[in-house]
């Protein structure tokens, strides 16, 4: 398969990442790379064979439900470019 | 023409656990802004996420409620969107592998039961929260909320009707709170709705287009909002025109729906395992130990109830509506061996009041204790129903037991024989004529020098034997 222009700037814009018309031709190429070893991939007979979610066939391991944190909304809102009462300040947004 | 509704809803039910699901920052609501946010929430760079053992087990509660197949192996997935109040740029969810597959859950109609699939329940986590007063113009974030353990309880689209919507809602209501697996408080978020809602023409086999109507917090809500938005795809099919598939909410002020997004800018959410979480793997074991702790379920209560105490399965349904209900109605029912009788009271009386004064039975005056007491009063006769009616309404208001109202008012039924055939006497005298219909074969008659006897008692005379005396007398 192959991606157009188009694609390359929707996966741009659902990433939130900015991309002129030179890039877009660049990542267009670069993009089409990987799908070509994507398509290597796929041509390899699986039949039988579970997927993987992890690279590594190893599992979870879980915490007891025990509160641990406590507050260091100072500290960490010190990087935060704006605050106010407690709140991090955003670009205005409503859906 | 005729349209068929067709109803899928889902849910997500807020967990109550300690911690987060995936740090050891607190879940208490109602915190300072900011304050229960540490830096897996927040996403600062390099924090991992390590799951909350206690979310796992709450889960696989909810599962074996629904009879519904646990799978030993789940997978956390990364569900990609940009918002503010999701600082990582991506919710942490299940989605190929959920750890609930499908099961079932029974609801009440009326007075029809009817079975819902359950397609699946998964974990994940929850956002913080957006607040769009003015701040300089801009948004304030809590991440309070953020990383919040929920699970998200999906149906098949079984429902028929907004009614059936509200009670599956209403089930699972009841059925999580039960597990004590979530508080239930609606106002507070821990239990919201999304309902999935499209029509089709009768008969017709392919579904309608559906659309969705999001977060809804009250069974009151669901219901209108499920009406609303079904009476205007019906109107709009019948006016020629077409569905959308679309994302709606529900306006309380207004009653209607409005459109949120359209298809065309529905999210892409590029779901992908996420490479932070391995695979959950859980072990027979791990799931006996859950199943170990499961309590009476309400639908094995609710035949028991009907087996043990010979309450009508409608009176069992509605004692089983929460786990509250049900320990009371068997302790008034134990204390008295009055099963029948205390459904009576507690579904009838009882409910009425709580309902009257806005009441839940958690907050009820009279505790199962007292209701026996008075059970006990009506079940042996010191008590009619109008004397007991009486008594209850003291119990309500005065912290005394039934014996202490019915001896500080000296309302005890009157079922010394003399006393009573002393008063039949009078009245026979003092109400020739009423004597002389009922010898002429009128049958009301008999109420009306009854009603006289009854008022002569001021109430308290056995009414049963008052009856049978006035026959005697009269025969």
């Amino acid at each position: 398969m192959s991606l157009t222009h188009q694609d390359v700037a929707r996966i741009a814009q659902l990433a939130r990442i900015e991309v002129t018309d030179a890039q877009v031709e660049a990542t267009l190429a670069q993009l089409n790379n990987i799908f070509g070893l994507i398509e290597q991939m796929q041509a390899v007979d699986t039949t039988g064979i579970e997927p993987m979610a992890h690279p590594q066939d190893v599992s979870l391991r879980l915490r007891d439900d025990v509160v641990t944190e406590t507050d260091h909304r100072e500290a960490y809102q010190a990087v935060a470019p704006q605050v106010e009462k407690g709140l991090f300040l955003v670009p205005k947004v409503i859906e | 023409m005729k349209w068929e509704v067709v109803i899928g809803l889902e849910v997500h039910v807020q967990l109550n656990t300690a911690s987060k699901i995936f740090s050891g920052s607190s879940t208490a609501f109602g915190a300072e802004p900011n304050t229960q946010a540490s830096v897996v929430e927040l996403a600062f760079p390099g924090v991992l996420p390590v799951l909350n053992r206690a979310v796992v087990d709450k889960a696989i509660r909810l599962g074996l409620a629904l009879n519904a197949t646990i799978n030993k192996k789940n997978v956390f997935a990364r569900k990609n969107y940009f918002y503010p109040d999701l600082p990582k740029g991506y919710q942490i969810s299940q989605m190929d592998l959920p750890i609930v597959g499908p099961g079932t859950l029974t609801i009440l109609v009326g007075e029809e039961e009817k079975v819902i699939r359950v397609t699946r329940a998964h974990m994940e986590e929850d956002a913080g929260k957006s607040l769009h007063e003015d701040f300089q113009g801009m948004t304030g974030i809590d991440l309070n909320r953020a990383g919040t353990p929920l699970l998200e309880v999906v149906s098949e689209p079984d429902m028929r009707s907004a009614e059936e919507a509200v009670a599956y809602a209403r089930a699972l209501h009841t059925l999580v709170t039960w597990l004590g697996i979530c508080d239930g408080n609606m106002q507070e978020g821990s239990f919201r709705v999304d309902a999935n809602v499209s029509v089709r023409p009768f008969g017709q086999a392919e579904f309608g287009t559906r659309r969705e109507i999001k977060n809804l917090n009250s069974f009151r809500f669901l219901e209108q909002a499920i009406k609303y938005e079904i009476q205007w795809q019906i109107d709009t099919l019948e006016d020629g025109g077409r569905i959308e598939q679309a994302t709606v909410l529900f306006d309380p002020d207004s009653g209607e729906t409005r459109m949120m997004r359209s298809k065309e800018d529905a999210h892409d959410y590029r779901y992908f395992p996420d490479p932070d979480l391995l695979p959950v793997v859980l072990s027979d074991d791990d799931i006996a130990r859950v199943a170990a702790t499961m309590p009476e379920l309400p639908g094995q209560m609710k035949a028991r109830f009907v087996a043990e105490y010979g309450v009508s399965a409608y009176d069992a349904a509605l004692l089983t509506t929460s786990l509250a209900h049900a320990e009371y109605f068997e302790q008034v029912a134990r204390a008295t061996g009055q099963g029948k009788l205390a459904a009576n009271w507690i579904n009838g009386e009882l409910a009425a009041r709580l309902n009257r004064e806005g009441l839940e039975l958690a907050a009820c005056p009279i505790d199962a204790p007292r209701l026996a007491g008075l059970v006990v009063r009506v079940a042996d006769g010191t008590l009619s129903n109008k004397l007991a009616k009486q008594v209850f309404d003291a119990l309500w208001v005065d912290a005394l037991s039934a014996d202490e109202v019915i001896e500080r008012d000296g309302l005890k039924q009157v079922s010394d024989v003399g006393a009573i055939e002393k008063m039949v006497e009078e009245a026979i005298a003092a109400n020739p004529k009423a004597v002389e219909e009922f010898r002429a074969g009128k049958e009301k008659a008999l109420n009306a020098l009854a009603g006289q006897v009854m008022k002569a008692s001021k109430g308290k005379a056995n009414p049963a034997q008052v009856q049978d005396i006035l026959r005697q007398k009269l025969a």
